[in-house]
């Protein structure tokens, strides 16, 4: 019998992630999932089989060494685990927590077959977050090369390409336009999913570096692109200016008070700590029935959002049904436990306002679900008739959200796609000598390891640029 | 950290600060605007460039002082620092000979006026000038203005100097030909404009105040419909054709936030942050 075989013996079973009771953190902004212990990470990582043709691997857009640094983990050897990511990836922290990794790295996980694919993400957080208790070290930088590159926007492609560039002893300059650095990292996604401690300590590593951070410029208004070039002495620039235009349903009533883009909802939340108001200065008004229109990660943060600043009810409303939803499954779960409900293939037709023009009532129509778009998805349908109203006292509306267009309108010469991304070859260079592009800019709303990804090929690419320009 | 170099009281609540922010400075046109946070709990709020040094390295902007954060700012003095200023954000107006110009400021909104004045005036325009106020005490900028325009008119809303109202606009208006109208001012203001201009077709360029938080196209909260599209006065603005705006939907968003800004200013002077001690 097979019982009497001496197979090794796998645990089919994931080390369960410690997370924050559903009815505690759905009314506080604390992260959710509070991380391995030092046991939890090294019984986690000791399921890995360490495959010779580790099936993982390929998974992960910036390809981590992955059974390498899980094998360091295993042995206790957090420290070396950590260099081993960071050979490739420059923001564990960040990663271990925001990526999708049921569709990357963890996707093709052999353990996936049979039982729970090894909890890659996690144990990347874990060694990142026990280096920063730690005390991070700062990398040998090369020495000064005398060139000055100018990286435009603080978001996860900037930050990286500056860092990259500065370790290879280029002198670099960040511009950002807003008041803080970090991208959606901080003015998009949520503290109880991302920590903004963290993106500090990222931030604060990149100008140990050396990097200099100049917060408040909007580029294309205070200097364009030729400019910088031209006048200010830049040898070489980085566009990293994300994808923040938020997208509207363009129906009647959209303009009422109390309909947020889940851009304008999220900045207030996060970058300007509304969720304090008012000890912090900027306001937000929540009610008690909050409506999210959209079915991706930016509508489950809006909606966990809205929970934790006090709404009663919240109600996410998609044209498909759930297998559809672009979101995270994990957090899809956490919102639902958190007592979110989601009304699926339904769509907003108009909003209805008071007296007071703010918004009281949404109509919808009910969908069904059609033949298959060119993303693959069944396309949703109105159903004829089938129009019903909802009360709402908040509504926001997240359902996309497109490239920034201010570097677009502004640098002549620059090839843009009809949807507004910059076009550049596999390195990151776009039409115009010196100047490079990686991230959400480049490909739309992405994810943050593919912003990196994507930037650390045009850092490669702006050093030999560099370096062989007289 | 931007330093506040001089200030100045125009009016009662009305202030004019210098500040050292020559990048700014070097690059600011007529039309644009910036975005400053006071400190870090502070809110984003935007101000028109009202003038700039590009020798000096300054810029001026003048504010009204309505809620927490204008009277908060209204507090700080010369040589006190302002955390974060972002710009110039915003389009430049179009500057260029059009020939017979006329332009009304109202409020706080006098200030950038002149600063178009001058700037229409250096391209070859004869410039009719209209500062309003509420009252009569809320005026400044009087002599410079007049001293820079072809002809020069005051109203104040109760008619206690100069015309009562705008409506004398109209006869103004079927006297002279003017081939462009500029209004910044209140709302309210700027809507009355165009209705009288809109009969004599007369291109009538107005500057949008909605409520904004990042200035730079990201939150929609800015939205304003002109000609019955959704654009964003931050990016595509803050200046458009006064004949084409949906002026009620503006007013109904600039109040959107009324009952928390009342709270907040209210807090603030209770609990002393403007300076009285909590009386
Ligand atoms: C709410 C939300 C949740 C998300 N959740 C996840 C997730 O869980 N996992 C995941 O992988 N991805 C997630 N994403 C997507 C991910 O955050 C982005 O793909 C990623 O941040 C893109 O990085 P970026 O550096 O290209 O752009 P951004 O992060 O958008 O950064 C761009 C920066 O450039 C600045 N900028 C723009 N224009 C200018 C200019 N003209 N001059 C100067 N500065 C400028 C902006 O202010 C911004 O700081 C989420 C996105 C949102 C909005
Ligand atoms: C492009 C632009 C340029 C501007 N230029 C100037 C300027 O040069 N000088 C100046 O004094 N003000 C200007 N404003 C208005 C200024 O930004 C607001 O007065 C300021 O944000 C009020 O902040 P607060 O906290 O002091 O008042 P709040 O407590 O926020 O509001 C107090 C009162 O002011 C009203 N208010 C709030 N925001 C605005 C707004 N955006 N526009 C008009 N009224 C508002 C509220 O409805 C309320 O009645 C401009 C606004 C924009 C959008
Ligand atoms: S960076 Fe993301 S995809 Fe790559 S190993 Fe880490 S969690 Fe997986
Ligand atoms: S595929 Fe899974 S088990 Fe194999 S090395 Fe990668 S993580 Fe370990
Ligand atoms: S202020 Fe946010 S888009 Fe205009």
């Amino acid at each position: 019998m097979a019982e009497n075989k001496p197979t090794p013996k796998v645990k089919k079973k994931a080390v369960p992630m410690p997370k924050q009771k559903p009815e505690v953190r759905r009314r506080n902004f604390n992260e959710v999932a509070l991380g391995y212990t030092e046991e939890q990470a090294i019984e986690e990582a000791s399921r890995c089989l360490q495959c010779p043709k580790p099936q993982c691997v390929p998974g992960c857009p910036v390809e981590i060494d992955i059974p390498a640094f899980i094998k360091l983990i295993r042995e206790g050897k957090f420290d070396e685990a950590v260099k081993k990511i960071k050979e490739k990836n420059s923001l564990p922290a960040i990663c271990g927590r925001v990526c999708p990794q049921e569709e990357q790295c963890q996707m093709n996980c052999v353990l996936g077959k049979a039982g729970d694919p090894i909890n890659i993400g996690r144990l990347e957080r874990f060694v990142a977050d026990w280096e920063r208790q730690k005390g991070v070290t700062i990398p040998e930088k090369a020495p000064a090369t005398g060139k000055k590159v100018a990286i435009i926007g603080a978001g996860p492609a900037g930050l990286t390409a500056a860092a990259d560039l500065a370790k290879l002893g280029h002198e670099v300059v960040i511009f950002e336009a807003l008041h803080l650095p970090g991208g959606v990292l901080v003015y998009g996604i949520p503290e109880f999913r991302l920590p903004k401690s963290i993106v500090q300590a990222e931030v604060d590593y990149i100008k140990k570096l050396g990097v200099e951070l100049r917060l408040g410029y909007l580029i294309g208004r205070i200097h364009t692109i030729p400019e910088l070039l031209k006048e200010e002495g830049f040898d070489a620039v980085f566009i990293g200016t994300g994808a923040g235009l938020p997208q509207f349903l363009g129906v009647p009533g959209e303009n009422l008070g109390g309909i947020y883009s889940a851009n304008e909802f999220l900045i207030r939340v996060n970058l300007m700590k509304s969720y304090a108001f008012p000890e912090y200065d900027t306001p937000i008004r929540i009610g008690r029935h909050v409506v999210v229109i959209g079915g991706g990660n930016v509508a489950m943060d809006s909606a966990r959002s809205a929970l934790r600043l006090g709404a009663e009810e919240v109600c996410i409303v998609y044209r498909r049904s759930r297998e559809e939803m672009p979101a995270r499954k994990e957090e899809i779960e956490n919102a639902e436990e958190e007592g979110i409900i989601c009304k699926f293939l339904a769509n907003p037709t108009r909003f209805i306002g008071d007296e007071k023009g703010w918004v009281k009532q949404m109509e919808c129509i009910c969908m069904e679900l059609g033949s298959p778009d060119e993303s693959g998805r069944r396309r949703p349908v109105p159903v004829k008739g089938s129009e019903f109203i909802m009360d709402v006292d908040t509504v926001i509306v997240a359902i996309g959200r497109t490239p920034n267009p201010i570097i677009q309108r502004t640098t002549e010469g620059l090839a843009v796609t009809k949807w507004g991304t910059i076009v550049v070859d596999e390195d990151g260079r776009t039409s115009l000598e010196g100047v490079y592009a990686g991230g959400d800019i480049v490909t739309g709303e992405a994810t943050v390891i593919s912003a990196m990804g994507a930037s650390k090929k045009a850092a490669k690419a702006i050093h030999e640029y560099l370096m062989n320009k007289k | 950290m931007y330093k506040i170099v001089a200030k100045k009281e125009l009016a009662p609540k009305i202030k004019l600060f210098e500040v050292y922010a020559p990048e700014i400075a070097e690059k600011a046109k007529p039309g644009q605007f910036i975005i400053l946070i006071i400190d870090e709990k502070g809110e984003r709020i935007p101000l028109t460039i009202a003038g700039y040094d590009r020798k000096k390295g300054t810029v001026t902007f003048v504010f009204n002082e309505v809620g927490k954060t204008t009277k908060q700012l209204g507090l700080l003095k010369e040589g006190d620092s302002i955390t974060n200023i972002t710009g110039p954000l915003g389009n430049p107006s179009e500057i260029k000979n059009f020939g017979n110009v006329l332009c009304i400021g109202g409020g706080v909104m006098i200030a950038p006026m002149l600063l178009q004045v001058k700037a229409l005036r250096e391209a070859g325009n004869a410039v009719t000038t209209v500062i309003g106020a509420r009252i009569k005490d809320l005026l400044f900028f009087e002599e410079e203005m007049k001293a820079l325009s072809h002809k020069f008119y005051v109203a104040t809303d109760d008619g206690s100097k100069g015309y009562e109202g705008l409506g004398f606009l109209k006869e103004l208006i079927e006297k002279n030909r003017f081939d462009r109208c500029i209004a910044m001012g209140p709302v309210v203001m700027m809507k009355t404009v165009c209705e009288i201009t809109k009969p004599f077709g007369i291109p009538t360029i107005v500057t949008l105040t909605p409520i904004m938080v990042d200035g730079m196209g990201m939150c929609g909260v800015c939205r304003v419909t002109v000609g019955g599209q959704m654009k964003f006065a931050c990016v595509d603005g803050p200046e458009f054709d006064g004949h084409l705006v949906d002026f009620d939907g503006l007013i109904n968003r600039q109040r959107m936030f009324l009952p928390e800004e009342r709270l907040s200013s209210l807090l603030w002077e209770k609990l002393g942050g403007c300076g009285c001690g909590g009386k």
